[in-house]
């Protein structure tokens, strides 16, 4: 069976290691927090200015002040920090940060990604993507490997404006774990229940099958 | 002590004039200058350029000169909470520059600290870096950036004195410290303005050679954009 969202995470939150700082981008990479091992220490960066992210507030706990890059209301967990935005970019872009999780629209086989807009329907901005993607050497996209309507999101190359040249090597959907190097998708791993033939089906871009798939370990 | 004080936010924007270039802090709707923002609506200056990393939403922050349609260009980051931002963007009627989040930080920073331009490699490949100047460095590509030039920038910032020291509070730092300085004319709101002598040099965020006013801000609504909580067990 495919995976939901919560299931990506799952699986995402199997590549984060012990002394990482994490950068979680919005939507499914913010579910990973809730996965990670509680026997390692991770400290997690948003990029409007926290080091040191905790959960959620307790109802009545809330401060304005006090946000994630989503806007939500969060907490700080023992030897947090707070910086300015330029501060925050320079973790980022000075290479600071070991593990960068974002979601994407689409991703090509040569590591290309979209994610920011759709061109004269959906204009949000590229927030801090660009910089992210641009800059960071580890990163792991989150995604449905198929939109909607079936079509594949893994491809041969992007049609959406790029947020970012070659810079994606690993992806987790809901079918699969794949790497991107030599312009192609590697198959590493299976979603549970879900065969080879499914994941080729479902990839537009170049795949390319090593020996036995194992299934994710989720 | 050079006093930066000014008596309210109205003395605190003399000088503003349609089709200036101003600078507005804040992250969504955090730390934003609530106080400047509705003196600007006041104001009723138009053809503004704003240097925002967000436009508030359609009926709070940069959300009040959008709906009064008092900005003609917005250069931010991320617009997505702002119903009425995609319209007047998608309809033509509002020209916006979209800036990747540490681009714009820096560009402020730049600004500030005296800098013409600066290489960075975020956006390059991407509509973002077309038309500009690019280089390898160390076998990377990185794109040439301008500093920011801006008549006003506004900052809020959670202490301060007259001075023009500052200290921010939480996430509501953000974009404000990055834009001090970084405008011709840098006004400060704060949520409390101390005594001289009150605020410890050695936690100061910002210090006041930065600021050229700052005025106690009043009627802070500070709204929350995304209320998040979990549930006691």
């Amino acid at each position: 069976m495919a995976l939901d969202k919560n299931g990506i995470a799952k699986r995402i939150a199997q590549e984060v290691q012990n002394g990482f700082y994490v950068n979680l981008g919005i939507g499914i990479p913010t579910l990973v927090a809730n996965y990670v091992r509680e026997d390692i220490e991770v400290e997690f960066q948003s990029e409007n200015g926290v080091l040191g992210m905790g959960p959620f507030p307790f109802e009545g706990d809330e401060d304005a002040d006090i946000i994630n890059a989503g806007k939500q209301t969060i907490t700080t967990l023992p030897g947090a920090s707070f910086f300015d935005s330029a501060t925050s970019f320079a973790m980022i872009r000075g290479k600071h940060v070991d593990l960068t999780i974002l979601g994407a629209m689409e991703v090509a086989e040569n590591g290309d990604i979209a994610n920011w807009k759709i061109p004269g329907k959906m204009v949000k901005g590229m927030g801090g993507a660009m910089d992210l993607v641009a800059s960071a050497e580890n990163i792991i996209v989150a995604m449905m490997h198929t939109n909607k309507r079936g079509e594949s999101k893994i491809l041969k190359q992007c049609s959406l404006p790029l947020t970012g040249v070659g810079c994606v090597t690993k992806i987790v959907t809901n079918l699969a774990v794949l790497e991107v190097k030599n312009k192609a998708f590697h198959l590493l791993e299976r979603a549970p229940g879900v065969s080879v033939e499914d994941i080729k089906k479902a990839t537009e871009g170049t795949l390319v099958v090593n020996g036995e798939i194992p299934e994710m370990n989720i | 002590m050079i006093n930066k004080k000014v008596n309210n936010v109205q003395e605190a924007l003399v000088g503003v004039k349609s089709g200036m270039t101003l600078m507005l802090g804040g992250f969504g709707l955090c730390g934003i200058p609530e106080n400047a923002i509705a003196e600007l609506v006041n104001l009723n200056v138009r053809g503004l350029t704003c240097i925002s990393n967000n436009a508030g939403v359609d009926d709070f922050g940069l959300g009040l000169l959008l709906q009064n349609k008092q900005i003609k260009k917005m250069i931010s980051s991320y617009v997505g909470e702002n119903d009425e931002f995609e319209r007047q963007m998608l309809s033509g009627e509002l020209e916006v520059e979209l800036t990747p989040q540490g681009t714009l930080a820096e560009k402020c920073r730049a600004a500030q600290a005296g800098f013409p331009a600066f290489y960075t490699p975020a956006g390059y490949g991407t509509e973002v870096a077309e038309g500009k100047e690019t280089r390898a460095f160390n076998g990377k590509m990185y794109v040439l950036e301008p500093a920011f030039k801006a008549d006003f920038a506004f900052v809020k910032a959670w202490k301060g004195d007259a001075a023009g020291n500052l200290v921010f509070k939480g996430t509501a730092r953000n974009f404000n410290p990055n834009m001090c300085g970084a405008a011709t004319i840098t006004v400060v709101e704060v949520e409390e303005l101390v005594e001289v002598g009150e605020l410890d040099p050695n936690t100061i965020h910002v210090p006041g050679i930065f600021v050229q006013r700052i005025f106690q801000g009043t009627d802070y609504e500070k709204r929350i954009e995304q209320r998040t909580v979990r549930q006691k067990h």
